[in-house]
């Protein structure tokens, strides 16, 4: 059985990786949040497989382990083959990057590294979701805001006061968040 | 024509700079180019999204360029430097803890390498006879200057630094706390690092780069060699652009322009920058400073021109510390990675005979004289070494 290494700082996407290895039946999956003594924990679980966040910088950590074949059981290498470039590109594109002993099997990791850029980019999908999400949410509070300076300031019922701010958006070709938020500042200078 | 279109990956540091004028403040644009500038966290990111294509050029550590062409510690892909974006810019940093048992234990001015390096060894004996944990040093990549000079400067005072101390891989953004903590008691990093650590009280700087080896080929833009080959007139405008770049750097009118562009990229303070382009750094929490005009050399001093000599040294390096096995033919292909001939074509130069010093081009401060063409012989004089167990082998 294949042991599998996370290295992820991000503690939602090592746990939808993990469940994924599982579910596709890699049992033996360890994940490592932190960084410091990342090499001494690797040494103690001693993985097959290291799965690494293109976006942390303790990736050149890891880079050291080449240099202490005698720290480590077996010694590993990086799954760049230039024989196989597009799935490289594909992971490096997704953000991940595998590191693995040498002699694995290459289907074998070939499927661990497909499941994992499936993983990353449906995470990054999330993330994309959550993130416009909280956008929306920023923007109405920004234009209930300003609805609420106008209808002070102009004795206005609260759809007089968007009608107002979204014919002005349209006669400027502007998006009504960003009238909202140069009312706010203007109010603001006015105080 | 439409302007050529590049990704370039960097990581954010001082010796970017080239790279970071030429792109913001219009000289690339004066050459027909439109790069898009991409920010890494990691030196091995940036090796491997050059390698397979990710990048069109990339900023990288000298070292790297080699190891990729030999292909050791990784898989070869054939790379090249046409460019040297920088000459040293390190410096040697360590708690004021370190600071004062090194000064205690000094039997002359710590300022001179040889000095501290002594005192070191004393530390590290010391330190073994009372049965301590043995000290612990940053450095930046495997493959790097950081890497070497702070095996060549300790080894020098006869500290073994496989045995004798601990080196461990730091990526820059976490030397400052590592030192704070504890988790090391020294680094070797670039600008701006160094400086940050004394600005916030937790470093002194024991050493600049520059004070262990004279002139060090630091980071280099690099290209695959096929690129390079495939794209000769595009390359042409991208040397181009990075010699007015350099150019207008080294000009101490623009200093301040091209610190604030530099500052901008790395989101430090612009002080911290324009310290270390003129090579005047605070040294200590309180307030003293040291001045090298060698402390970062960035568009002078035939700075710009890969030096296929500093590549040689480098695989020396390599080969010193087990790294690289030692051969002909391994020397030759590391040598070959530093292109000055593509340097000189881009910009129409006759091929220069190089500044005289250090005679030999490299100017460590201690050893003989570096021969290229005798790797052997001078790795012979070296006592500390790894001889002749590579522990990296040849990935073709």
């Amino acid at each position: 059985m294949l042991r599998i290494a996370i290295v992820d700082e991000s503690p939602i996407r090592a746990a939808i990786l993990e469940d994924g290895l599982r579910e596709a039946g890699f049992t033996q999956v360890e994940r490592i949040a932190e960084t410091r003594n990342l090499l001494a924990r690797v040494y103690a679980l001693d993985p097959d497989v290291i799965l690494i966040d293109l976006e942390s910088p303790s990736r050149d950590m890891l880079e050291q382990m080449f240099q202490m074949s005698r720290a480590v059981k077996r010694p590993v290498a990086m799954f760049v083959d230039q024989s196989d470039s597009a799935s490289i590109r594909a992971a490096v594109d997704a953000g991940v990057s595998a590191y693995i002993v040498d002699g694995l099997k290459k289907e074998r990791i070939t499927s661990i590294l497909d499941l994992c850029i499936s993983r990353f980019n449906a995470f990054a999908r999330l993330q994309g979701e959550l993130d416009r999400a909280k956008d929306a949410l920023e923007e109405r509070k920004v234009i209930d805001r300003a609805k609420g300076v106008l209808m002070k300031a102009k004795k206005l019922s609260e759809e007089e006061a968007y009608a107002l701010m979204r014919k002005t958006a349209m006669n400027e070709n502007k998006k009504i968040v960003d009238i909202a938020q140069s009312l706010l500042t203007a109010a603001e200078l006015f105080k | 024509m439409s302007n050529a279109k590049l990704r370039i990956g960097y990581i954010p540091l001082v010796d970017a700079a080239a790279l970071i004028v030429a792109v913001d403040m219009g000289f690339a644009a004066a050459e027909r180019l439109d790069v898009e500038l991409v920010r890494e966290v990691s030196w091995s990111n940036v090796r491997d999204k050059l390698n397979i294509g990710l990048f069109d050029a990339a900023q990288l550590l000298s070292p790297v360029v080699i190891a990729s062409s030999l292909g050791i510690g990784h898989v070869r892909v054939p790379i090249i430097a046409p460019f040297n974006l920088g000459l040293n810019g390190n410096a040697i940093t360590v708690s004021p803890r370190l600071f004062s048992s090194l000064s205690g234990l000094a039997d002359g001015d710590i300022a001179d390498p040889i000095v501290s390096a002594r005192a070191l060894a004393r530390l590290v004996d010391g330190r073994k006879a009372r049965g301590v944990a043995p000290l612990t040093f940053g450095m930046t990549f495997p493959f790097s200057n950081h890497n070497y000079q702070l095996r060549f400067w300790m080894a020098a005072g006869g500290v073994d630094p496989d045995e004798d101390v601990r080196l461990v891989v730091l990526p820059p953004p976490y030397m400052v706390e590592s030192l704070a903590n504890g988790h090391v008691d020294g680094f070797c990093v670039g600008a701006p690092w160094n400086s940050v650590a004394v600005d916030s009280g937790v470093g002194r700087i024991l050493h600049f780069g520059c004070e262990i080896m004279a002139r060090a080929s630091e980071k280099v833009l690099a290209v695959r060699e096929h690129w390079a080959a495939e794209n000769n007139e595009t390359l042409g405008h991208l040397v181009r652009a990075l010699t007015e770049a350099g150019a207008f750097i080294d000009a101490p009118n623009n200093r301040p322009a091209a610190a604030a562009a530099v500052a901008r990229r790395l989101g430090v303070e612009v002080d911290l920058v324009t310290r270390s382009l003129v090579g005047n750094l605070k040294i200590a929490p309180d307030g003293a400073t040291r001045t090298d005009d060698r402390y970062i050399i960035i568009g002078q001093r035939d700075a710009s021109r890969p030096d296929p000599v500093q590549a040689a040294w480098l695989y020396a390096q390599m080969v010193r510390w087990g790294q690289a096995p030692m051969s002909e033919d391994l020397t030759a292909t590391a040598s070959a990675a530093f292109r000055p001939d593509l340097y000189d074509a881009a910009l129409g130069v006759t091929p220069s005979a190089g500044v005289g010093e250090p005679r030999d081009r490299v100017g460590g401060f201690i050893g003989p004289t570096f021969d290229p063409s005798d790797i052997v012989g001078h790795l012979a004089s070296w006592r500390i070494k790894r001889p002749g167990r590579p522990r990296l082998s040849v990935v073709r």
